[in-house]
């Protein structure tokens, strides 16, 4: 019926990728929505939830996207209202040289040999339409000025293709001019939900999140049980019972952390890395069940839809009188928490500028923004010696770490988590130089799209990440992909089972609840995930 | 296609600056109307365009963090690409325009069997980095045709320029130089698929002209010569805003300088105003302290947001029923109680 879904080939058949453009000129290309590339269109209800434009029944893959009759006028307005608000977007479309430093960074591009995908001709899509209507030269010299009118078609590829890009910033980095796609798509994607084009995927988890606090639309009474549910199992591994709280006035430290890590694995077993950190500092902190999401799919829909979503956690902070907000793992919740937050919804002159209580460390890095990373929390505590922690508990591992695009280029969160994980692991290998830090490579799933009507695309753009995971794997027999994102466990778990099934994939906290040593523990037996730790089960035989 | 159309373009300027002056000889609106128009219209169009771009805001604090953050006090921060204070985003800034940093950071990526790899590239800077001087260096030593006396830098600039005194006038290096980047930057984008897939007549237009204002020179200089005494009669004419018309100019010079003008009264209407722009770029220009210092969005404006009230409102008898603190207790309490107990009765 849908023809969205298509089968995803075989990861040998997928890898055979052919890089040579095609004969025609691109503008003479059409579009073509591929089934397996692309995600299902958003459904009426999440739009009309945050009051957006146009809620309908479509579908991408029919021809008529039912859009309002003056579509172009709303689009046109849409282009010369935001060239007017963000330098970005006005220099972006101007100073590209194509010189193609870009061409070939991108993993959708690597992945697919798709040229629209090469950084600069998904930019191209727009610029040629803004050459059209917003330069003098395009206006009268047409196509040879690389001017092409805006038309069905043409909006129809930037969809496919604004929606085909992770905003992951790779391009950026090696730009001559910084150029940054991300912000091209953005403003993109902006466009498109003007008419209401967005992705279900993407349209379902904002409206969840701006009713019911987080992606999933966890309703309160489930979140606590979830976490208890994890409280049970840390029981069961440590002997310890853990009674954390929820919405709790008065409490020191408010904790946000994306909500992939309330439910589902491998998500919560970061989470029960958190609890038993927590519990065993002894932290004054609450969890939120209304702001119960660090993650912000509304930055995949519009800058606006963004900023309504993160109102509630300096909002929350304010209203339980907490004194600083500690952060979960995540990636763009951090791109977001460093470079947007604080111009949203700040001065946050409420807060106080967050202090470790254990270490006393002033983290004078988030004096403004008043919001830390628990990985620098984590690391501030290894450094000074406040935890007691037994790597040898994670040797049936051997991890490498990946650096989440959001993390990476839009923050410089590069040593922190290696700190920490090789304080907590014996065993650490890194991937190979041009894939790792700033040159990161994202898991092909990132701003939305980890979506399973798309699965192809997915497994495309996710390619090169797992090609530098597999030589780990191959040369240091790695078989645990460490990271500090949400969307990343679940994406790469997906990711790893198509092309490197032998490694598993875990957030930094899991590694370091397993290798924390707890007051009061039993002598532990089985890892985080329940499954018996070798070496320890032999004396759980003697006893 | 773009390709030809381009280098059909820069013959035609050639042909126009040739019948005109040969033919119609217009030298005085080739070599004082033309020139004088184009350097105002580069200059206008420049600060233009540099302004227009300047007085757009940047909204969001979005430096592309190549380098690590400074965090906690015992984790070394990279200051160059991922610079904390002013000062350090000015030497970011400095190694990007004068030695363009990003573009030293290429890589090729290669499939080598199953794997992919991701091999140095180096000469795509190489070639941007020779072409951007030698032009620089060509534009400073003509500054000699434009003033009197002759600045002692420009001469200085001249001697390491010629140092190789090969032939008579003396080689200068810059001009061929110019001539073999600006040629190795058409050539990859003729020869590399996915770069000339990409390329427009934008694209190549300025490298053929940039060509053949290289040629020109070349052949004046050492060819086709022409009455350096007159010539500079006539710049510095153009410089003290008295213009002459010396008689007796080679129309070579015409030509080269026809061409000249085109490249400046272009240069703001295209992809050329990256020289502009690259400082104005708000990946490369910020600071990596948006958790430290906060930005201000000049258009920020008020959101509709869902509150807290109105969160609790809808869930507050599920909060109630788990223990979860609220806000305002549950109405008509007695009542509801009664009516859940029996509720809970029939069942």
């Amino acid at each position: 019926m849908a023809k969205a879904k298509g089968k995803t080939p075989k990861p040998e058949e997928l890898a055979k990728i052919d890089y040579s453009p095609p004969e025609k000129h691109w503008t003479e290309v059409p579009v073509e929505l591929k089934p397996g590339t692309f995600c299902y269109g958003a459904r009426p209800k999440y739009l009309e939830e945050v009051d957006f434009p146009n809620p309908r029944d479509w579908q991408p893959y029919e021809d008529d996207w039912k859009l309002p009759e003056n579509w172009k006028d709303i689009v046109l307005e849409g282009m010369e209202d935001r060239l007017n608000k963000y330098r970005t977007f006005r220099l972006f479309m101007d100073i590209c040289v194509r010189c193609g430093a870009c061409a070939d960074k991108c993993h959708f591009f690597i992945g697919s040999g798709d040229p629209k995908n090469m950084p600069v001709l998904r930019a191209e899509l727009m610029r040629s339409v803004y050459r059209k209507y917003f330069t003098k030269a395009g206006k009268f010299f047409g196509k040879n000025a690389g001017a092409r009118d805006l038309t069905m078609d043409v909006f129809k590829e930037w969809w496919y293709y604004f929606y085909q890009c992770t905003e992951c910033r790779r391009c950026s980095v090696f730009c001559p001019y910084g150029i940054d796609t991300a912000e091209i798509t953005i403003i993109g994607r902006e466009l498109t939900n003007l008419l209401g084009c967005n992705t279900d995927w993407i349209a379902g988890p904002v409206a969840n999140c701006y009713q019911k606090g987080n992606h999933l639309g966890l309703e309160p009474h489930t979140i606590q049980s979830n976490i208890e549910m994890m409280c049970d199992d840390i029981e069961e591994i440590t002997s310890i019972r853990i009674e954390p709280t929820f919405n709790r006035k008065g409490a020191e430290i408010l904790f946000v952390t994306p909500s992939g890590d309330l439910f589902g694995v491998p998500g919560v077993y970061t989470c029960m890395g958190y609890l038993m950190l927590f519990h065993e500092l002894g932290l004054d902190y609450t969890w939120s069940t209304y702001a119960s999401e660090g993650g912000n799919f509304g930055f995949f829909t519009s800058n606006e839809m963004a900023k309504r979503l993160y109102y509630k956690i300096y909002a929350e902070a304010k209203r339980l009188g907490v004194k600083w907000i500690l952060g979960g793992e995540c990636g763009h919740m951090w791109r977001l928490v460093h470079q947007y937050l604080d111009t949203w919804w700040g001065p946050a002159d409420f807060l106080e500028v967050p202090k470790s209580p254990i270490t006393g460390t002033v983290f004078e890095n988030a004096k403004s923004t008043k919001m830390v990373h628990v990985v620098e929390f984590t690391a501030d505590l290894i450094k000074h010696g406040k935890l007691k922690l037994d790597p040898s508990r994670n040797d049936h591992l051997r991890v490498t770490f990946h650096d989440s695009c959001n993390t990476s280029r839009g923050m410089g969160f590069f040593e922190e988590p290696r700190y920490v994980i090789k304080n907590v692991c014996n065993n650490f290998f890194e991937m190979p130089e041009n894939t790792i830090r700033e040159k990161t490579f994202c898991c092909g799933s990132g701003s939305g799209l980890n979506a399973s009507e798309n699965m192809e695309i997915r497994m495309r753009g996710g390619f090169p990440r797992a090609n530098a995971v597999r030589h780990v794997n191959q040369k240091y027999g790695v078989n645990m992909l460490a990271n500090v994102c949400a969307i990343d466990r679940a994406a790469l778990t997906t990711l790893m089972q198509y092309w490197v099934p032998d490694v598993e994939v875990c957030g930094v906290h899991e590694l370091v609840g397993n290798a924390l040593v707890m007051t009061g523990e039993k002598e532990r037996t089985m890892d985080l995930r329940l499954e018996d730790l070798p070496g320890k089960e032999e004396e759980e035989e003697d006893v | 296609m773009g390709a030809l159309f381009s280098l059909g373009v820069v013959i035609a300027l050639v042909l126009v600056a040739l019948v005109g002056v040969k033919g119609a000889h217009l030298q005085p609106l080739f070599g004082v109307v033309i020139p004088y128009l184009a350097v105002i219209t580069f200059f206008i169009g420049l600060i233009y365009r540099v302004v227009k771009w300047g007085k757009t805001p940047v909204p969001f604090h979005i430096p592309t963090t190549c380098g690590q953050q400074k965090s906690l006090p015992w984790i070394k921060y990279s200051k160059l690409e991922s610079p904390a204070t002013g000062k350090e985003v000015f030497f970011r800034m400095a190694l990007e325009v004068l030695f363009f940093r990003s573009l030293f950071r290429n890589l090729k990526m290669q499939r080598s069997g199953e794997r992919v790899v991701y091999g140095s590239a180096k000469w795509l800077w190489l070639g941007g980095i020779l072409f951007h001087y030698s032009f620089f260096i060509v534009l400073i030593r003509h500054l000699r045709l434009f003033t009197n006396p002759v600045p002692s830098f420009v001469h200085l600039i001249e001697s390491f320029d010629g140092f190789l005194q090969i032939g008579l006038p003396k080689l200068m290096m810059t001009g061929v130089i110019l001539l073999a980047a600006v040629t190795y930057l058409f050539l990859r984008r003729i020869y590399i698929p996915s770069v000339r897939y990409i390329s427009l007549p934008a694209d190549y237009f300025p490298l053929f002209l940039i060509m053949a204002i290289a040629t020109t020179g070349i052949l004046m200089r050492y060819f086709i010569r022409v009455d350096v005494v007159k010539v500079k009669e006539l710049t510095m004419g153009l410089a003290r805003l008295s213009p002459t018309v010396p008689d007796g100019i080679g129309t070579i010079f015409y030509i080269h300088i026809f061409l000249v003008s085109t490249l400046f009264a272009y240069f703001p209407f295209s992809k050329l105003v990256h020289l502009g722009g690259v400082f104005l770029s708000p990946t490369r220009n910020l600071a990596n302290n948006s958790r430290m210092v906060r930005h201000v969005n000049p258009w920020n404006y008020p959101v509709k947001v869902h509150t807290y009230e109105e969160y609790e409102e809808e869930f507050r008898e599920k909060m109630v029923s788990v223990g979860i603190p609220v806000e305002k207790p549950l109405e008509t309490k007695e009542p509801e109680e009664a009516t859940e107990e029996e509720s809970e009765g029939k069942e």
